[in-house]
């Protein structure tokens, strides 16, 4: 416990510290850049662009082996990963664009082509002299143990880039994302800015190669953005409290797996954002599974005891059970059925209500206002007094007609 | 084409040819219902569900195994829906939320128990092991009339080919209820047809080719063999039977001439060892796929291809 403390406070040694910062950079960009793949319902392309990297590590290792270097720098690597990424997104768009297969079709067949063609290229490697101990496994579910200082420096840099890219390029991202017709129709430019949603994306992927792993970096560019979707309605909000969501499972992930090394680093990371995100779903106000239930259950309440009240009102039975329970809570009925005298004043005042209610839409008159009736709410919160008053004339105005009528 | 053959590559060839066809066939389905990527959601957690039956049984044995897949599969379209419904989720963002998390439970599984004495570890679950099907009793040709050599077979092989059999009666047996909901799901729930449950029925169809296809060739070929010649097949043809007919072509094409670039294409070009088998069939297919994107008849969106000529 005392481990998982110190790795937390950034005590256990300079190269953990580096480590954990650097991985919380790189939630926090990732997080924050999902979003806008989040809200353009695109989320999976995400698993495309990551599948896709690993041909470009292979060839670029080989490439750089070729060329009689070690093969094993991390930023040439990196830059292979990015181009071919970037050619499994060239695929995806193309498909989608030309023939007559769906994106989803695109995205599944990219992703396992090139994912495939990519182990093809880590067997050739591994037969390579200088490629047996390559280590080019790791790239697909990510390693911290034993992480070169160099490493940890590349992706702290390339996440804080990262952050600040998608600071810097908030606004046209959010309003593409959001309403990409809108968009277009006040002269942004969609595609390219949607390009540079997929290569922040991209970039986020390929900065996370090292840590997390190309199958898993997909979840931490999902999870945080769904999770934060939970907790508010404003897109500004939600790329923050997804990159707060992002960073911290980062974090946290890095310093248990730094804390005991046997747990793996990417996997820790997930758990914890999906551990973030089954609480949102949970127990978040509104959005949350918890909350509507609360709410249904309230509505639910409030219609058994204006039914209960009207009952009341009109001198029938009630026999629902729960109804007799609501209006037995409140004190409007003894347990016995009866009901007491607050009972006949309140019902008396749910008529009345109803009455108004009924008039009010005869009168036919503010289809705003009239189409709040929902048998709930009372009249005097929707109407001014001075038109209740005209309704309660018509109302004694018309009952000497009632028979006539 | 002799005795090394038949006891090296035949049974891995044949491996390969019915794992892809079985993957094949429900994959034409879930093209033709946007869902595609439920077998890309299906290959990930097919790893947590194998880890969980290893660890309650304690040993590589299939059917716990085929069972904790399958158990794992279905898992993970409940938990897919839960999310959608409950969450008011986009279905993407709950597919991507689900087998990530899955998968990720599945490899923290498998690291923490001690499975190092077992053949069990996630490059194996990613890209399977089809060069070790190696039948020993074979001595050449004459071996498949010989029923002590049948006896020999690799295991994975019967299985496999049960399972394309179940699949393929299981798709002749609700053929015409399956064709009529895919394409209009309003219409065949007006007669009477149990939509949700055919749609449901696909999805374990799909996973129990997955996980039978998984056990030899990894997940890597199941994805593929999922969407790659079902979409290949789509390009083609505009009737379903004949997609389904030209996908069971493509995916046999893919798996014989996977099997030969990885086992052989390294010798013509002087390089003495084989590549990974399992990504060259996915690569191949990937290959199949292109070529149909830019050359096959029914590529295009808008038209057939005679309406598009009168045009132009």
């Amino acid at each position: 416990m005392t481990e998982l403390l110190n790795a937390l406070l950034l005590q256990s040694g300079y190269n953990a510290a580096l480590v954990a910062v650097s991985a919380a950079m790189l939630g926090i960009a990732a997080g924050s850049s999902g979003t806008f793949l989040f809200l353009r319902k695109r989320a999976l392309l995400s698993d495309a662009v990551a599948h896709a990297t690993l041909p470009g590590v292979g060839v670029a290792f080989i490439v750089m082996v070729m060329l009689g270097g070690e093969g094993r720098d991390l930023i040439g690597l990196l830059a292979g990963s990015a181009i071919s990424a970037f050619a499994g997104l060239l695929a995806v768009e193309w498909i989608t664009k030309h023939t007559r297969l769906a994106e989803d079709a695109a995205i599944g067949a990219v992703l396992s082509v090139f994912f495939g063609f990519g182990i093809v290229l880590l067997t050739i490697i591994q037969t390579m002299s200088s490629g047996k101990q390559a280590g080019l496994e790791s790239f697909l579910l990510g390693s911290t143990a034993g992480m070169l200082f160099q490493d940890a420096l590349v992706i702290a840099i390339g996440g804080t880039l990262a952050v600040v890219a998608t600071y810097t390029f908030r606004r046209p991202m959010t309003l593409v994302a959001f309403d990409a017709d809108f968009a277009a129709a006040s002269g942004r430019n969609v595609e390219r800015i949607d390009l540079a949603i997929m290569g922040l994306v991209m970039a986020v992927t390929v900065i996370g190669l090292k840590l997390v792993g190309l199958i898993l970096i997909v979840a931490m560019l999902i999870i945080p953005s769904v999770a934060a979707r939970f907790w508010t309605n404003h897109t500004n909000n939600l790329i923050w409290i997804a990159g707060a969501f992002g960073g911290v499972s980062a974090y946290v992930g890095t310093a248990i797996s730094a804390a005991a090394p046997s747990i793996p680093t990417g996997p820790v990371i997930v758990l914890i954002c999906f551990a973030i995100f089954a609480f949102s779903m949970m127990f978040a106000p509104n959005r949350g599974v918890v909350a509507a239930l609360a709410a249904r259950r309230i509505f639910q309440i409030r219609v058994h005891r204006r039914q209960g009240l009207l009952a009341i009102a009109r001198d029938e039975a009630i026999h629902d059970g729960l109804t007799l329970k609501v209006l037995t809570r409140a004190g409007f009925i003894r347990p016995d059925g009866v009901p007491t005298a607050e009972g006949r004043t309140q019902a008396a005042k749910a008529l009345r209500d109803e009455k108004r209610w009924e008039v009010a839409r005869a009168m036919n008159r503010d289809v705003a206002v009239i189409g709040r009736y929902d048998g709930l709410t009372p009249i005097e919160t929707v109407l001014t007094n001075d038109e209740i008053a005209e309704i309660d004339r018509r109302i004694n105005a018309r009952a000497p007609l009632g028979g006539a009528g | 084409m002799g005795a090394d053959f038949v006891q090296l590559s035949l049974t891995p060839l044949l491996m390969g040819v019915l794992a892809s066809v079985a993957c094949a066939l429900p994959g034409n389905f879930l093209i033709l219902r946007r869902q595609a990527l439920i077998g890309d959601a299906i290959s990930h957690v097919v790893l947590p569900g194998i880890v969980v039956a290893f660890l309650l049984t304690g040993a590589i044995s299939t059917w716990p195994m085929m069972l904790g897949a399958a158990g794992a599969a279905v898992a993970a379209v409940v938990m897919i829906e839960a999310i959608k419904r409950l969450g008011r989720i986009e279905p993407g963002a709950a597919m991507g939320v689900s087998f990530t998390t899955l998968f990720a439970f599945g490899v923290l599984l498998l690291e923490q128990s001690d499975t190092s004495t077992v053949h069990l570890d996630v490059e194996h679950a990613l890209y399977g092991n089809l060069e070790s099907l190696i039948w020993f009793a074979a001595e050449d040709w004459s071996s498949l009339a010989d029923p002590a050599a049948l006896a020999n077979l690799p295991p994975e092989l019967g299985r496999i080919a049960f399972v394309t059999l179940i699949i393929i009666a299981g798709l002749a047996l609700f053929w015409r209820p399956l064709e009529i909901s895919t394409f209009d799901e309003a219409y065949a729930n007006s007669i009477g047809i149990p939509t949700g449950a055919l749609s449901f029925g696909l999805v374990v169809a799909a996973a129990i080719a997955a996980v039978a296809a998984f056990d030899a060739v990894g997940s890597i070929i199941v994805i593929a063999m999922f969407i790659c010649p079902p979409a290949a097949a789509r390009l083609m043809t505009n009737r379903l039977d004949r997609q389904i007919a030209w996908s069971v072509v493509f995916a046999a094409l893919s798996a014989i001439l996977g099997y030969v670039f990885a086992g052989y294409g390294p010798l013509w070009f002087g390089a003495e060892n084989a590549v990974s088998a399992a990504g060259m069939i996915a690569t191949v297919s990937g290959v199949i796929l292109g070529l149909a994107c830019l050359f096959a008849p029914h590529r295009s969106r808008i038209a057939a291809p005679a309406e598009a000529g009168a045009q132009s």
